[in-house]
């Protein structure tokens, strides 16, 4: 138990040695790679621009993730639900997936301006595909024998999705959400990064014109700790609320 | 246990004509022209090897499965089979984010309907999972989720209940438990049981027949002397087993 939490500190340990030596034995300017000393001393003293920062990047990435995920499980279920929502919709939706999202972000800075508007766009907009994609799969993957059961009990279609098939699926839907706590900051930031005048993104593209390269890190560095740990608060969330396994339910098949 | 009359509140159970019942899988029927009579308040058995359309029957006299133009299925008194039918399959389908009484009070759940607890206890404890009434489908053994799930059939409390293969998941000794109990919480009901055990036929089945050769026709039924559920040492069990078996094998070559 001991080693398998030491074990992420161990690895850290690790990189920031391999980063030091490198630091060191190349004598690479600090404009280029910043020893690991000075990122810290850059985290410290510019603490308060971080978290001011970080606050808007993190804001933007909560309202994309509620959005995108709210408006993926209301598409998913409409288009489980009614086949011609199906048939219009999911053609277009998986169309839709071949145009490069992060190259939507000048014109949604352009239309939502430079605020976080564009930013929770961006976010929601790439969010949206793998959480539909995920509870539709989960709805249609009903066990055929469980539907049955549900008809000869005289169940009505709505009611066999509300108390069979989106229960059914909320493990599917769990792993759409997690995807989507992976790839919401991804979102927010390429948003900052084309036009943003708060945000981690911006104070990068900020720092990276001015060559302080430190700052660079120390504003990757938030943004990586604000992502993991976003995704293990809402891995753990979606742990305690769904308790059941599915792989139990269809083993003695 | 408690008198039947405490719970089950309908009965007088009809009788079941199937006639003329045609199912394909694309241009191969499974079976044509087929004619069936369940006989009311009886066990009707149809053995028959994998694949050779029995399930496909059940489910057709179910309503869950449309037949030919000609076929007909209705109750003796000339009403249609629809909401007078309950089923149970070789899997429980316990839902597992509902505990036992949860899932024994399923259907009344999926019509939008009061849910009958004592009833619903009263049932359990019958056929031996009272204790179990707030544990969760997988801290069951695979005999206690097939009790639940047999609870769940009679909380529907219909006259015909069509069963598949509800008990050839089990172990021997399990089996033979759950058969008994089969028979005393289902008397007076019209029962359909499509299994592939000539044992277990023998020891439920008021007329037994053999379903068989492509497409798919019953022999003569076979109606052994003695009430259910029979002793597996029983004369009758005996001698039958060995000509089901021999119709069996006749039908595969």
């Amino acid at each position: 138990m001991s080693l398998s939490y030491l074990r992420p500190l161990v690895i850290c340990a690790g990189l920031v040695a391999v980063w030091q030596a490198i630091v060191s034995f190349t004598g690479v300017p600090a404009f280029i790679l910043p020893a690991p000393y000075s990122v810290l001393l850059s985290i410290v003293e510019d603490g308060g621009l971080l978290a001011g920062h970080a606050g808007v990047t993190f804001i933007e990435i909560a309202l994309g993730l509620l959005l995108g995920v709210l408006l993926g499980a209301a598409s998913g279920i409409a288009m489980s639900f009614f086949v011609p929502v199906r048939r219009w919709l999911f053609p277009v939706l998986v169309v839709s997936q071949a145009v490069p999202v992060f190259a939507l972000a000048p014109i949604l800075v352009l239309w939502l301006g430079f605020g976080i508007g564009s930013k929770v766009a961006m976010a929601t907009l790439i969010i949206f595909f793998p959480v539909t994609a995920a509870l539709y799969d989960g709805l249609r993957r009903t066990e055929p024998g469980l539907l049955d059961m549900a008809r000869t009990m005289g169940a009505g279609r709505f009611a066999i999705l509300r108390h069979v098939r989106l229960p059914m699926a909320m493990p599917a839907f769990a792993s759409g959400i997690r995807i989507a706590a992976a790839v919401a900051p991804i979102g927010a930031v390429v948003g900052e990064w084309v036009g943003a005048s708060s945000g981690l993104g911006a104070l990068m593209i900020h720092a990276n014109a001015r060559s302080e390269t430190d700052t660079m890190f120390a504003a990757l560095f938030v943004l990586a700790v604000m992502a993991v740990t976003l995704y293990f608060a809402i891995d753990l969330v979606l742990r305690r609320l769904i308790t059941w396994q599915p792989e139990t339910y269809s083993s003695d098949d | 246990m408690p008198a039947n009359g405490t719970l089950g509140k309908t009965l007088k159970a009809p009788s079941i004509e199937v006639s003329n019942a045609r199912f394909a899988y694309g241009a191969r029927p499974l079976f044509d022209g087929l004619n069936l009579v369940l006989e009311a308040g009886r066990w009707t058995c149809i053995l028959g090897p994998s694949g050779v359309g029995k399930s496909s029957l059940l489910r057709m006299i179910a309503g869950l499965l449309s037949g030919g133009n000609d076929t007909v299925v209705r109750c003796g008194d000339g009403s249609a089979t629809a909401g007078r039918v309950a089923y149970m399959a070789q899997r429980d389908f316990l839902l597992p984010w509902l505990n036992v009484v949860g899932n024994a009070t399923l259907g009344a759940r999926l019509r939008g309907e009061a849910v009958d607890l004592d009833r619903a206890s009263a049932l359990l404890e019958a056929a031996g999972v009272g204790e179990a009434a707030n544990a969760m489908p997988d801290e069951l053994s695979g005999g206690m989720r097939q009790r639940v799930a047999l609870v769940r059939t009679l909380m529907e409390d219909r006259p015909i209940v069509l069963m598949d293969e509800p008990f050839s998941a089990l172990d021997a000794i399990t089996r033979l438990r759950l058969q008994d109990l089969a028979v005393r919480l289902l008397a007076d009901r019209t029962v359909l049981l499509v299994t592939h055990d000539p044992l277990e036929a023998l020891r439920l089945g008021d007329r037994i027949f053999v379903m068989n050769g492509s497409p798919a026709g019953l022999g003569p039924p076979l109606e052994p002397a003695g009430r259910p559920p029979r002793e597996a040492g029983a004369p009758d069990v005996l001698g039958g087993q060995a000509r089901l078996l021999r119709e069996l094998a006749e039908g595969g070559k």
